[in-house]
C-alpha cells in the first residue's frame, strides 16, 4: 500500500496495464473497455420523476427468486418494504414477504445457536430484519461463484458509473456477440458492459424466469428494467420525498428572491 | 471599529450594557453604519455568502456528527444509516456534502475577486493574508472530512495524501507513521482526522473574525481600485449593502438548492459509495473537484519530493503577492496588460483543475496533459514570481476617475446623495 514515487508508480501502471493485456484471451490490440451503458429510459429520471410501484414490486420479486441468491442487499430491512416512496407493500403484504424468509435465530434460552447437528436455528423473518445474505462471508461467496465476488446489491446503482442504465446493460448484455477473434476466459460470460468483457455472474435473467402476478409479460428486458428500478430505489430510498421537499424549497427561494429584488431595485434606484 | 463610533444607547439596559461589554455598538459599527464603497458589484457579495457557508457547514456538520460513528468498520454504514434512516438525514448529509463543494466556489470567486481588483494591496495586505489562511485551513478540514465517510476514495485518498510527507528525507516516513498512528491508514487515522475536521471549522471561525476586523479598519476595496475620499463616496452598510447581500445569497442557495434536491451526487465519485477495502485500489484516485489544480501540479513532476515542494509551494506564493505586484493601480480595469495575464493565470488554473482529472497517461488532441499541467504549473509560477513585478514596472495604466461618487454618479455627485 506504500506507494512509491510517482514514477514508479507510472511504471507499475503500464506494466500492470501490459501484463493483463497480454494475458487475457483478447490479445489483438483492439481494448475491451466497457460499452457505454445502452440509454434506457426510467420513471425516475428528471426533476419529478418518481419510481413505478409496479415496477418496484416486480423488481422486489425478481430480486428474491433470482438475485438474493447469489447477491446480499444489506443496508434494505423488510420495513422499507412499506415505507411511501418504496414499493409501498401494504403492512401485511410487508410482514407476510418478510415471513417467507428464513433468518438466522439468536441464541435461544439454551443459549444455543445451532439444533444437536450443527445446523443453525433459523426464524421467520420479522419487519425489523435486514435482508439476509445468501453466503456467511465473503469466502464462501467467493467459493461458490468461481472466485468472484457478487457484490451487495444496495447501493450498487449509486457505487457505478452510469448507474441504472449500467445494471440494466449488464442484465440485458449477455446475448450480444463477441466479435471474431475473442477468446472467453475459462468459466467466464461475455458481457461487453462490464470492463473486461468477461463477467463471472452466469446470465441470470431468462424469458418467463419468474411468473408475474399482475399480468406482466416478463421478457429479459422487462424484468431487467423492474429489478434495475428497484435496486435504484435501494440505493436511494429518499429520492421522492428529496424532490417533492425541493420543489417546495425552490418554489420558496425564487419568490424570496423575487421580493429581494424588488427591495433592492427600490432602495438602490437613486444611488447609482 | 475604525473612526468615531456614532452608536447611541436609546434605553437603560443598553447604556449599562454598553459601559459593560460594549457588544451593540461593535454589532451596530461594523453591521449598520459602516461607510461602505458605494460602488461594490455582485463579486463583493461572496463575503456575506462565505460567512454563510460555514454556518451551513458547522450547523450541518454538528448534527451529522450526533448520528456518526468515527470507527474504520462502522464509519461507512453509519453514514448510510443517517440517509435512509434518520429523519431527513438525506438532506443534513447533502447539504454537507454538496456544501463543501459551494464553500470553495464561493472562496475560488472570493480570490480570483481580490487578485482582479487588487485587494491585497496596501493597506489591505493582511486581510489577504488571513485569507490565504482561512484558504489553507478550509482545504485541511475538507480533507479530512472527505475521508470520514470511509469509502473508497476517502480511504485512497488519505493513503495518497498522507504518503506526500514520507517524500521529506530521512524523517518522511517517521512522520507518516505519526500521522497515520499505526502503519497505515486506518482506524487511529479515521478517529483523529474526525477529531481535527470538527475543531478546525471553530478555528477558521476565530480566523473570519480576524479577517472582518481587519477589513474594518481601512474599509473595503471597491472594483475601481482608488480610496474612499469623501462621505459622498459610501452608503451605510445597512440597508444598502444587507438588503443587495441579502439578495445574490439567495440567488446562491438557488444553485446550491438545485445540487442538494436535483444532482447530490454531481461532486461526488461513485466509488465513495464503495467501502473502503484496503487490498483494492480504485483504477483512478482522484480528490475532490477543489484540490484538482494542486494535484494536477503534483503528478506533472516526476519527482516525489520536488513535487510536493511545488505544491506547497504554489500555496505559499499567494502570502507574497502583496509585495509581488510592484503596480500602484490596484484595479486591473485600469491595468490593460495586467488584465490579459490576469484572465490567461484563471485559463492556466482550470486547465489544471482538468488535468487533475484525468488520469495521468491521458492525451488530449495527441497531447500528453501531463506536459499541459507542466506548462501550466510554469505559468501559474511565473505570474506571481516574473509577470507581476515586470508588469507593474512596464506598464502605463489608464487614468483613473477622480472619485468614486463621480464615476457612479457622474454629475449627479455635486448633488448629495443621502
Ligand atoms: C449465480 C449467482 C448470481 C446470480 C443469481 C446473480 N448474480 Fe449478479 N453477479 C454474480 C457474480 C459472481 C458477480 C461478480 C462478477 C465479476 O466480478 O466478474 C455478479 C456481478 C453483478 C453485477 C456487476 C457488478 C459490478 O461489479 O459492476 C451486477 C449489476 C449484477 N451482478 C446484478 C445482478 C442482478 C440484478 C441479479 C438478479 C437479476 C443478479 N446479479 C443475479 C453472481 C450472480
Ligand atoms: C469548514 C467547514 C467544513 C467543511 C469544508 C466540511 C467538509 C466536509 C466534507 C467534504 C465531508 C465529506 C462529505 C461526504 O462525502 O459525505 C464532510 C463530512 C463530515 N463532516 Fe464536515 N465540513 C465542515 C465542517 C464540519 C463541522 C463543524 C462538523 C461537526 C461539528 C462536521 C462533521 C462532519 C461529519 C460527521 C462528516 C461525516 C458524515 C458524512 O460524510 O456525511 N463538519 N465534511
Amino acid at each position: 500500500m506504500q506507494l512509491k514515487t510517482h514514477a514508479s508508480r507510472l511504471a507499475l501502471g503500464l506494466a500492470l496495464g501490459s501484463a493483463l493485456l497480454a494475458g487475457s484471451a483478447y490479445a489483438e490490440g483492439t481494448d475491451t473497455k466497457r460499452h457505454h451503458p445502452k440509454d434506457e429510459k426510467f420513471s425516475f429520471e428528471g426533476p419529478f420523476g418518481t419510481y413505478d410501484r409496479g415496477e418496484l414490486q416486480r423488481g422486489y420479486q425478481v430480486y428474491k427468486e433470482v438475485c438474493a441468491a447469489c447477491h446480499a442487499a444489506n443496508h434494505l430491512s423488510f420495513h422499507n418494504l412499506d415505507e411511501p416512496g418504496g414499493p409501498e407493500f401494504s403492512e401485511a403484504q410487508a410482514k407476510a414477504l418478510a415471513n417467507a424468509v428464513r433468518i438466522q435465530a439468536e441464541p435461544n434460552d439454551k443459549g444455543e445457536t445451532t439444533d444437536d447437528k450443527g445446523v443453525p436455528l433459523m426464524r421467520p423473518g420479522t419487519l425489523a430484519d435486514h435482508f439476509p445474505a445468501p453466503y456467511a462471508n465473503e469466502n464462501a461467496a467467493r467459493a461458490n461463484n468461481s472466485g468472484a465476488l457478487p457484490p451487495d446489491l444496495s447501493m450498487l446503482v449509486k457505487a457505478r458509473e452510469g448507474g441504472a442504465q449500467y445494471v440494466y446493460s449488464i442484465l440485458t448484455g449477455f446475448h450480444e456477440k463477441p466479435p471474431a477473434g475473442f477468446k472467453l476466459a475459462e468459466g467466464k460470460y461475455f458481457n461487453p458492459y462490464f470492463e473486461g468483457w468477461n463477467i463471472s455472474m452466469p446470465p441470470p435473467l431468462t424469458n418467463n424466469g419468474v411468473s408475474y402476478s399482475d399480468g406482466t409479460k416478463a421478457t429479459i428486458e422487462q424484468q431487467a428494467h423492474d429489478v434495475t428500478t428497484f435496486l435504484a430505489w435501494a440505493s436511494e430510498p429518499k429520492m421522492e420525498e428529496r424532490k417533492r421537499f425541493g420543489f417546495g424549497a425552490m418554489v420558496f427561494l425564487i419568490m424570496l428572491a423575487g421580493v429581494l429584488f424588488m427591495a433592492y431595485r427600490k432602495l438602490w434606484k437613486d444611488q447609482h | 471599529m475604525s473612526g468615531p463610533s456614532t452608536y447611541n444607547p436609546k434605553s437603560g439596559f443598553e447604556r449599562w450594557l454598553d459601559a459593560r461589554l460594549p457588544l451593540p455598538r461593535l454589532m451596530h459599527d461594523t453591521m449598520s453604519t459602516f461607510p461602505t464603497p458605494r460602488n461594490l458589484n455582485i463579486w463583493y457579495t461572496f463575503g456575506g455568502i462565505l460567512t454563510f457557508c460555514l454556518a451551513v457547514q458547522i450547523v450541518t456538520g454538528v448534527v451529522l456528527a450526533m448520528h456518526y460513528v468515527a470507527n474504520a468498520n462502522l464509519a461507512f454504514d453509519s453514514v448510510e444509516a443517517i440517509m435512509r434512516e434518520v429523519n431527513y438525514g438525506w438532506l443534513i448529509r447533502y447539504m454537507h456534502s454538496n456544501g463543501a463543494s459551494m464553500f470553495f466556489l464561493a472562496v475560488y470567486i472570493h480570490m480570483f475577486r481580490g487578485l482582479y481588483y487588487g485587494s491585497y494591496k496596501n493597506p489591505r495586505e493582511l486581510i489577504w493574508i488571513i485569507g490565504v489562511l482561512i484558504y489553507l485551513l478550509m482545504m485541511a478540514t475538507a480533507f479530512f472530512g472527505y475521508v470520514l465517510p470511509w469509502g473508497q476514495m476517502s480511504f485512497w485518498g488519505a493513503t495518497v495524501i498522507t504518503n506526500l510527507f514520507s517524500a521529506i528525507p530521512v524523517v518522511g516516513n517517521s512522520i507518516a507513521t505519526w500521522l497515520w498512528g499505526d502503519f497505515a491508514v486506518g482506524d487511529a487515522t479515521l478517529n483523529r482526522f474526525f477529531s481535527l475536521h470538527y475543531l478546525l471549522p471553530f478555528i477558521i471561525s476565530g480566523v473570519v473574525g480576524l479577517h472582518i476586523w481587519a477589513l474594518h479598519v481601512p474599509g473595503n476595496n471597491n472594483p475601481l481600485g482608488i480610496d474612499v475620499k469623501s462621505p459622498q463616496d459610501t452608503v451605510p452598510f445597512h440597508p444598502y449593502y444587507t438588503v443587495k447581500d441579502a439578495f445574490y445569497l439567495v440567488c446562491f442557495i438557488i444553485l446550491f438548492a438545485a445540487f442538494v434536491f436535483y444532482s447530490p451526487d454531481f461532486f461526488g465519485s461513485p466509488d465513495n459509495y464503495q467501502p473502503a477495502n484496503p487490498l483494492v485500489t480504485p483504477p483512478d484516485i482522484v480528490p475532490e473537484w477543489y484540490l484538482l489544480p494542486f494535484y494536477a501540479m503534483l503528478r506533472s513532476i516526476p519527482n516525489k519530493l520536488l513535487g510536493v515542494i511545488v505544491m506547497g509551494g504554489a500555496i505559499v506564493t499567494l502570502v507574497f503577492i502583496p509585495w509581488l505586484d510592484t503596480s500602484r493601480v490596484r484595479s486591473c480595469r485600469f491595468r490593460p496588460l495586467m488584465k490579459q495575464f490576469f484572465w490567461a493565470f484563471a485559463v492556466a488554473c482550470l486547465l489544471l483543475g482538468y488535468c487533475g482529472a484525468q488520469s495521468v497517461d491521458a492525451e488530449r488532441f495527441g497531447v500528453p496533459l501531463v506536459w499541459v499541467a507542466r506548462i501550466a504549473s510554469l505559468y501559474y509560477f511565473a505570474f506571481f514570481w516574473l509577470i507581476m513585478p515586470v508588469i507593474g514596472l512596464i506598464e502605463t495604466p489608464k487614468k483613473l476617475p477622480a472619485s468614486i461618487a463621480q464615476s457612479v454618479l457622474g454629475d449627479n455627485a455635486a448633488t448629495p446623495a443621502e
